[in-house]
Formats: C-alpha cells, sequence, structure tokens
C-alpha cells in the first residue's frame, strides 16, 4: 500500500488554501414549458485540503446536485446559473468541456450512491478498475493490473487477485461499495466526492465501510466531501457541516457545534428529529409509557364489550377469547428451496424456529438487516405466506387452520403497512378509492357512510380531505405513507404490521409519521408489529424489540433492555453502527 | 483548533430566516388540479400535434365508414364501361376505373370495409389475446406453460401466410370472415405483450395489499393488475389496427380477400388499376394513397398514445 501512497503527487499543499471553494452557486433546471426552476440557489462552501465536509439535507434539498455541479455532472437539463466553484483556485464553471475530463478522476473522484446500479455487469471488477487507471493515465497494461490489484486489497477487499476476475454480480452490496471506493480513489484525487456512499447497505456494513473510507482519506490526504441525509451521520463523520433546505444553504459551521445549538428553525428540527441523536431518549420513554397505557384501556374496553365489530362478523374459531397476548408465534419456520441441479437443490432457512408473544396495545420491533428474515416473518403473520412449520396463534386460534370465511374475517382485524407508499397505492386509484376499497370489499356501509368514513380516515391521518380526488402520483412519500395508514386503518384492525414502513422517508417526515402512529396507537388501541432495520427508529416507537440475525431470534427483551444493556454481541454491533449513535453531546440535557 | 481559526471562510454561518422560510413539513400542494394516469395521459395527448392531426383523420374515416352517403351521390357499383378510365369531370373529380366506376365514390365506400376489417379484428385480438396473455401471466404455473407454448405456435405462423391459407377455405368472403382470420393469426401478439406487462404489474407491493385487505385472486386480477397492465396493450392494438386494415388491403389486391363483386375495397381497387399503372397512374393513386394515409394515421396514434403513456414521462 505504501507503495501507491508513494507514487501520490510530491506537491506542496498549503492547509489554509481552500481546495474547493463554491460561491453563490445557482442551479437551475429546465422545466417542461421550457422555463428555468432553480435548484440550488446561492449556496456556499469551502472544503480545505484534507478536511471532510458534509452536506446535509432531506431529498429535493438541492444536495445532490450541488455535489454534480461541481464535476459538471448535472443531469438532463441542469445547468449553472451563476456563481463561482473554484477548485485550487480554478473556476469549474467557466472550464472547457474537454478540460473537465482531466479534472474528473484525476483531481475529484466520485464514489456514486447505488452501488447496484454503478459497475457494469458485462465486465469483470478487474477491468472496470484498471479502466480508471487507464483513463486518467495512471498505469497502463500489465501495470494497471497490478495497481488495480492493490487498490482493491488498499479498499478492503481480501484476496484481490481472484476478485479481479469476479463480476459484479458475484459481490455483495458491501464488497461493490468497496469496489467503488476503490475506483473512486484510483487517480488519487485531491478531493472525494461521496454521494450518500453507503445509504443502500446495511448498518454494520455500512460502519466498516465509512470507517474504511476514513482510514484511507485521511493515510492519502484526500478532502472528503460527504452527500447525507443522515445528520448524525455526517455530524460523525465530518468535520465540518453544510446544512441545506429547498436548494439553500441554511446553517454552516463546526459539526459538533451545530449538533449541540442548532440555530436556523430548519436545522432545529432536524437536529429535534434526527432519530439516532441521543438526546430525545428521556422524552420518549415517557411519552411511549403513556401511549402504551392508554392503548392498553382503548383495547381492553373493546374486548369487555365483546369484540369488535371485526370480531363479531369473523364466526368459528375466529371469535374465539380475546386474549392479552394478541399474537404468538410459535418456532415459526420457513424454509425455501433453491432452485439448483436435480438432487443438490438447496434448501434455505429464511425463518428458524422463531417465538415470540405480542401484547395487545403495545408495539414489538422486529429488528434485523437484509436477509434476516424479518420481512418473511411479518409475510407469515399476515398470512400472505404459509409456515413450513410452526403456528401464529391470532387471539389464541392457529390462523393457518381457518377456511376462507375465517380468513376473509381475519384480513379485517390484521392489516399491514408496507416499506415503499411509492408501490403500495395503486396508481390508477383516486385517494377515495383507495380507501374505500378495504370497505368495498367487506361490504362495509352504503355509498354514504363509506364516504364519512374515509373523510373520517383522512382527518386521522391529517390530510385535508380534498386529496380524495387526486391520485397517488400527486403526493410525495410521505402523504402516501399517510394514505396507506388510512386504508390499513379503515376496516378498524387491531392489529398492524409495519413492514419497513418509515424507511423510505425523509428524516422530518418520518418523525411525523412515527407521532402519527403513535397517536393513532392510543386512540385506537391499536397493536403494532414493527418490522424494521432501523434501531434508532425502534426506540421511538417499540416497547419490546426481537433481534433477528439470519433467520434466527438471537434476542428478545423491553426496549430499554435490549438498549441499555444488549445481551449479545449481534445486538451490541448494531447498536454501535446506529450513525451518531456514539457522539456525545456536552452540554446537553 | 488553531488550524480551524485561520480558516475565515468556515466560521458558522446561519442563513437570514426573511430568505429561507420554512415551509410545513410535506404540507399538501393544492395548486394544481387533481387528475389520475389516464388524465395526465390524455392532457399531455391533446396538446401533440401527432394525435391531434391522426386523430382527425381516424374521426373522418369512421364518418366516412358509417356514412358514405354523405359525402358521394353515386353509387360505387354502377359502372358503365364507356365511362372506362375516363379523366375527371364534374361530379367525378377523380375520373373513373377501367370497369368505367367513378372512383371517388369506390375511395369513398372503400373506407367502411377497411375500417370494419380492422375494428373488428383488433376487437377479436384485443378480446382473445387480452384473456389469454393475462391468465397466463396472472395465474402462471401449467396454465402459463400451455397458454404459452400454444401462443407460440401461433406466433410461429406469419400474419399473411397463414391468411392466405385460411381464406382458401371459406367460400363466402365477408368482412367477418376476413376479419376473423387476421384475429386468429394476430392474438398472439397481443397475448405476449399483455402476459409480459401482467407479470410486471402482478408482484407490485399494492397487489399483496390489496391481497391482505381480502380481495380474492379474481378480483385482484380485475382492479388492480389490468388496469395497471393495459396501457401496452391499447398501444399495440393501435397500432395494429392499421397493420390489420393493411393486411386486408392485401388480401383484396391478391384477390382472396373481400368478394369484390359485393363489397367495395381499396386493395381489390389497387389490384384492378395495377392493370393500367403505366397508362393510367391516377387510377392507382387514389385508393392506394386512401389505404396509406389510413394505415400511417393509426400508427401516428400509435405512436403519441405510446409515448403518453410511457411510465418515464409520468410526474413522481
Amino acid at each position: 500500500m505504501s507503495e501507491i501512497i508513494s507514487s501520490t503527487r510530491q506537491e506542496f499543499v498549503d492547509p489554509n488554501s481552500p481546495l474547493l471553494e463554491i460561491i453563490d452557486l445557482d442551479v437551475a433546471f429546465k422545466s417542461a414549458q421550457g422555463r428555468d426552476v432553480p435548484a440550488v440557489r446561492k449556496a456556499n462552501l469551502v472544503v480545505y485540503p484534507g478536511q471532510t465536509v458534509a452536506i446535509v439535507g432531506e431529498s429535493g434539498s438541492g444536495k445532490s446536485t450541488t455535489a454534480h455541479a461541481i464535476i459538471d455532472l448535472l443531469p438532463g437539463t441542469g445547468r449553472v446559473t451563476g456563481g463561482q466553484i473554484l477548485f485550487e483556485g480554478r473556476d469549474l464553471t467557466k472550464l472547457p468541456a474537454k478540460e473537465f475530463v482531466g479534472i474528473r478522476g484525476d483531481a475529484i473522484g466520485l464514489v456514486p450512491q447505488d452501488p447496484m446500479s454503478n459497475l457494469n455487469p458485462v465486465w469483470k471488477i478487474g477491468y472496470q478498475v484498471a479502466e480508471a487507471l487507464k483513463a486518467n493515465g495512471r498505469a497502463k497494461g500489465a501495470e494497471a493490473k497490478r495497481q488495480a490489484a492493490q487498490l482493491l486489497t488498499e479498499a478492503g477487499l481480501g484476496d484481490a487477485e481472484r476478485r479481479l476476475k469476479q463480476y459484479p454480480h458475484e459481490f455483495s452490496g458491501g464488497m461493490r461499495q468497496r469496489t467503488l471506493i476503490a475506483i473512486g480513489l484510483a487517480a488519487r484525487p485531491k478531493l472525494l466526492i461521496a454521494d450518500e456512499p453507503t445509504s443502500a447497505l446495511d448498518v454494520t456494513v455500512q460502519r466498516q465501510i465509512l470507517d474504511h473510507l476514513e482510514t484511507l482519506t485521511t493515510e492519502l490526504g484526500t478532502a472528503v466531501l460527504l452527500i447525507t441525509h443522515d445528520l448524525g451521520l455526517a455530524a460523525e463523520r465530518a468535520e465540518h457541516l453544510v446544512v441545506m433546505y429547498r436548494g439553500q444553504v441554511v446553517e454552516s459551521g463546526p459539526a459538533r457545534e451545530i449538533l449541540r445549538d442548532p440555530q436556523h428553525p430548519y436545522t432545529r428540527r432536524l437536529v429535534a428529529s434526527a432519530p439516532s441523536l441521543a438526546s430525545r431518549r428521556a422524552d420518549t420513554a415517557a411519552a411511549r409509557a403513556e401511549v402504551v397505557e392508554r392503548a392498553e384501556q382503548v383495547a381492553d374496553a373493546a374486548a369487555q364489550e365483546g369484540g369488535t365489530l371485526a370480531a363479531e362478523a369473523a364466526s368459528g374459531p375466529a371469535a374465539a377469547a380475546v386474549t392479552d397476548d394478541v399474537l404468538t408465534i410459535e418456532n415459526l419456520t420457513k424454509v425455501y428451496k433453491i432452485r439448483g441441479a436435480g438432487p443438490r437443490a438447496a434448501e434455505f432457512k429464511a425463518v428458524d424456529d422463531v417465538s415470540f408473544t405480542v401484547r395487545r396495545g403495545t408495539t414489538t420491533a422486529v429488528v434485523g438487516e437484509s436477509g434476516s428474515g424479518k420481512s418473511t416473518l411479518a409475510q407469515m403473520v399476515l398470512r400472505l405466506q404459509t409456515p413450513t412449520a410452526g403456528r401464529v396463534l391470532f387471539d389464541g386460534v392457529d390462523v393457518n387452520g381457518f377456511d376462507r370465511k375465517a380468513q376473509f374475517a381475519f384480513r379485517r382485524r390484521v392489516q399491514p403497512i408496507f416499506q415503499n407508499p411509492y408501490g403500495s397505492l395503486d396508481p390508477t386509484y383516486s385517494i377515495y378509492r383507495t380507501i374505500e376499497e378495504p370497505l368495498r370489499l367487506h361490504r362495509v356501509g352504503d355509498k354514504r357512510s363509506r364516504e364519512a368514513t374515509v373523510r373520517e380516515m383522512l382527518d386521522r391521518v391529517s390530510l385535508p380531505s380534498s386529496v380524495m380526488r387526486r391520485y397517488p402520483n400527486e403526493l410525495s412519500g410521505g402523504q402516501r405513507q399517510r394514505v396507506a395508514i388510512a386504508r390499513a386503518l379503515a376496516l378498524r384492525p387491531e392489529v398492524v404490521v409495519c413492514d419497513e414502513a418509515v424507511s423510505a422517508l425523509d428524516v422530518l417526515v418520518q418523525a411525523q409519521i412515527l407521532a402519527l402512529l403513535s397517536e393513532l396507537q392510543a386512540e385506537l388501541g391499536l397493536t403494532y408489529l414493527f418490522i424494521t432495520h432501523d434501531l434508532a427508529v425502534v426506540r421511538q416507537i417499540a416497547d419490546r424489540v426481537c433481534v433477528m440475525q439470519s433467520g434466527t431470534l438471537v434476542e428478545h427483551a423491553d426496549t430499554e433492555t435490549v438498549f441499555e444493556h444488549p445481551q449479545q454481541e449481534y445486538t451490541q454491533a448494531l447498536l454501535n453502527a446506529i450513525p451518531g449513535a456514539g457522539l456525545v453531546l456536552s452540554g446537553d440535557r | 483548533m488553531s488550524e480551524t481559526a485561520l480558516r475565515a471562510a468556515q466560521t458558522r454561518f446561519v442563513a437570514d430566516l426573511e430568505e429561507t422560510p420554512l415551509a410545513t413539513t410535506d404540507q399538501v400542494d393544492e395548486s394544481t388540479p387533481p387528475g389520475g394516469l389516464w388524465l395526465e395521459a390524455w392532457r399531455t395527448l391533446r396538446r401533440r400535434p401527432l394525435f391531434i392531426i391522426s386523430s382527425v383523420i381516424i374521426l373522418f374515416l369512421i364518418v366516412l365508414a358509417l356514412f358514405p352517403g354523405l359525402f358521394a351521390t353515386q353509387d360505387p357499383t354502377h359502372c358503365e364501361l364507356q365511362n372506362s378510365l375516363l379523366g375527371s369531370t364534374s361530379g367525378h373529380p377523380f375520373g373513373f376505373d377501367v370497369q368505367g366506376c367513378d372512383i371517388y365514390s369506390r375511395v369513398v365506400y372503400g373506407a367502411r370495409a377497411s375500417v370494419s376489417v380492422g375494428v373488428l379484428s383488433t376487437a377479436i385480438t384485443v378480446l382473445v389475446g387480452g384473456v389469454i396473455g393475462a391468465l397466463a401471466g396472472f395465474y402462471g404455473g401449467w396454465l402459463d406453460a400451455v397458454l404459452a407454448r400454444l401462443t407460440d405456435i401461433f406466433f410461429s405462423v406469419p400474419l399473411l401466410l397463414g391468411a392466405i391459407t385460411c381464406m382458401q377455405a371459406f367460400p363466402d368472403k365477408t368482412v367477418w370472415v376476413v376479419a376473423l382470420v387476421l384475429a386468429v393469426f394476430g392474438w398472439p401478439q397481443v397475448a405476449r405483450i399483455m402476459r409480459g406487462s401482467v407479470l410486471s404489474v402482478r408482484n407490485a407491493e399494492y397487489v399483496t395489499a390489496a391481497t391482505a385487505l381480502g380481495a380474492s385472486r379474481a378480483k385482484n386480477l380485475l382492479r388492480h393488475v389490468l388496469p395497471n397492465a393495459i396501457a401496452p396493450v391499447i398501444v399495440i392494438a393501435t397500432v395494429s389496427l392499421g397493420a390489420f386494415i393493411g393486411a386486408e388491403a392485401t388480401l383484396s389486391f391478391l384477390g382472396i380477400g373481400l368478394n369484390p363483386a359485393t363489397t367495395v375495397s381499396w386493395g381489390g381497387d389497387i389490384n384492378q388499376a395495377q392493370n393500367v399503372l403505366r397508362s393510367n397512374p391516377s387510377v392507382l393513386l387514389y385508393p392506394a394513397a386512401a389505404l396509406s394515409l389510413t394505415v400511417l394515421s393509426f400508427i401516428m396514434l400509435g405512436d403519441a398514445v405510446r409515448e403518453a403513456l410511457d411510465p418515464k414521462s409520468r410526474k413522481r
């Protein structure tokens, strides 16, 4: 590794003269009508050599656009309409396209966002890394091959010689991201732009990769411009923060200072909503206790009345006695057959002997990384998949023993909310029709009473009733998720299974939706099974936590216990990987 | 820390609140009129010149097919040999063909055969192909295997070759027979597209959500999968309507299509005209131009609809 580092250009770098200086940058996109729509307005930021600066903002805040403007990679109709981008004193906005080729990769490297789509699937990894070396004139032929292997080793991929001969599909997401980092750093740029480099990865992998990136860039003296939506992550990794909101820089300064004492109202909101930041722990626990108490009261009252409407409608086994533990999962197992050659067809245990109970009126979170089997578990609870072994007991009755009629009644009492608000609403259904659908399916009420219910549901999820006539594509992600919640609640279910229900949302919206879910839980006495990969969110909403790792339940306890005294090494690792978890904000409550 | 002190431009900066006003988080935008996918597609469509031109022509053709009497006073089957190949005279703007029939009224009356064959065979293909494709795509398994093979068998026979062979079997060559024969060899294309489209939709989360709400498989297919999978079929149906009109003309041209004694058709007229192509090209010109214009407008319409329904151009 030392050999490569020594080949870095030995130039005198004045640490006190800015490497990158963005002055009053304006970027606009041309709309279909030919008007300029501003995406970035009067943005200023400075990066010094060897420094890490983070741009933080929600989607649409202009953070990525700013980064792409620096290396002249604005998509589509975007262009810089004003201001300067000074890199080592040269204005990049006035640079002819030909000269820009020399800057990209050579002086400014880029680690793109999505490791899945940013490697060409038809070329071997070795070719793609060597290409980066060749394009920037760093090495040729056999020498390029040798250096490519070194770069991969450097990026933390063992057995580099063999890895070079593999194709991207043979790599995991983390390995691909490491490859992209190797490519980004291939020409030893002075500045590396990392655009959400780890957003698509599991937290533990994210931590490893960011740690590695940090070590690497420190050794090489590369400055990093980190683009992220995660305030905790930004504060942990960067010395200097730039907070962007609707195309403008609203606040910038030393990371710690901003977290400790946010000045702009937007930054204050952001700091208050960031689930990963430690400051809210005490309030959340108290608020949760209150929610659960109210929810249990409502649920008990409903139970004593002889059950809800749904329970009445359900005949046969589903109408059995209402119990305290609304859901009991017993030795649940799901085995998938992996398609293979004949007798060698392998078996894959997605869920392996999982047992736990869910108390009425509480929230149980199932946490795990991708592939841990948490979504399969949710699908089995919803009866969308049949378990290979084990039982799911709903009010003491095995859901897999249901006949058609009992299942139909069961559907009314257990509802899902899915992760992707863009995918879970039918684009051809108006919002009214979407929320009315469950009522129509279960033949609840007449036309007028159904409309009243839809209005009430919209009101409950804080949407104006005027959205009834709109279609999903006209709403934002958060609004769609509200519609999905309204649809799920229209039939007054008792249990709601939230499968990554807030993962796709921006922090502020996420905080709103979580608050809404808590509120609804208290009002309607709901029981939540909350599937998520994000431990930080768990703290805000869950009473009990089940930690899953490759199909098995490794830890199951109260939220406080899991966070304060994790019993398992894996849980500990997950907790440590929450970005910003380690930040101690002195002067905080 | 002393280093940071020197870096003047990087001290704390807080934007003026006046310049960066806060919006309510996630407020509903009520400024735009509401509209669904179809409404939006229509809004894009009606501004496109390609769509306007082609739909005006097609509307005109439909009127022509329904009420040819409005446009031509002459009987197209009233022919006098003495008028054979006469040039244009008053009342006969296009002149006369070999048999001495009025070309103008034959062109006008020919629209009916073309349009009805096109519409009928498209309707049959969409119905048959759509149902087969949707069932195969949605239910999968053995049903898919059987239906997909069946589709492949029909797909392997070229439309015209199959039609030419089949037409021999029917002594009475009416519009219905031609439409049916064309549809028999035309449906696999629709079935394939429908199947692919249904496959891409059936695993969407809103379908799972509807299942969890208690919707049955059949209800799911009808209410969620079909409406979302139909767009590509509409596009292909529009384009193939033009293609069927062309195929009908080809069959008539070959003399095995519509019975020339009872039905006026452009293809048949083109066949008649080719004998005098060298001496009187205008006899060929009019029916040929009418045919080209018709086929072209359906293809243009298909293109415009495709663009309007393109998921990439949809607002996110």
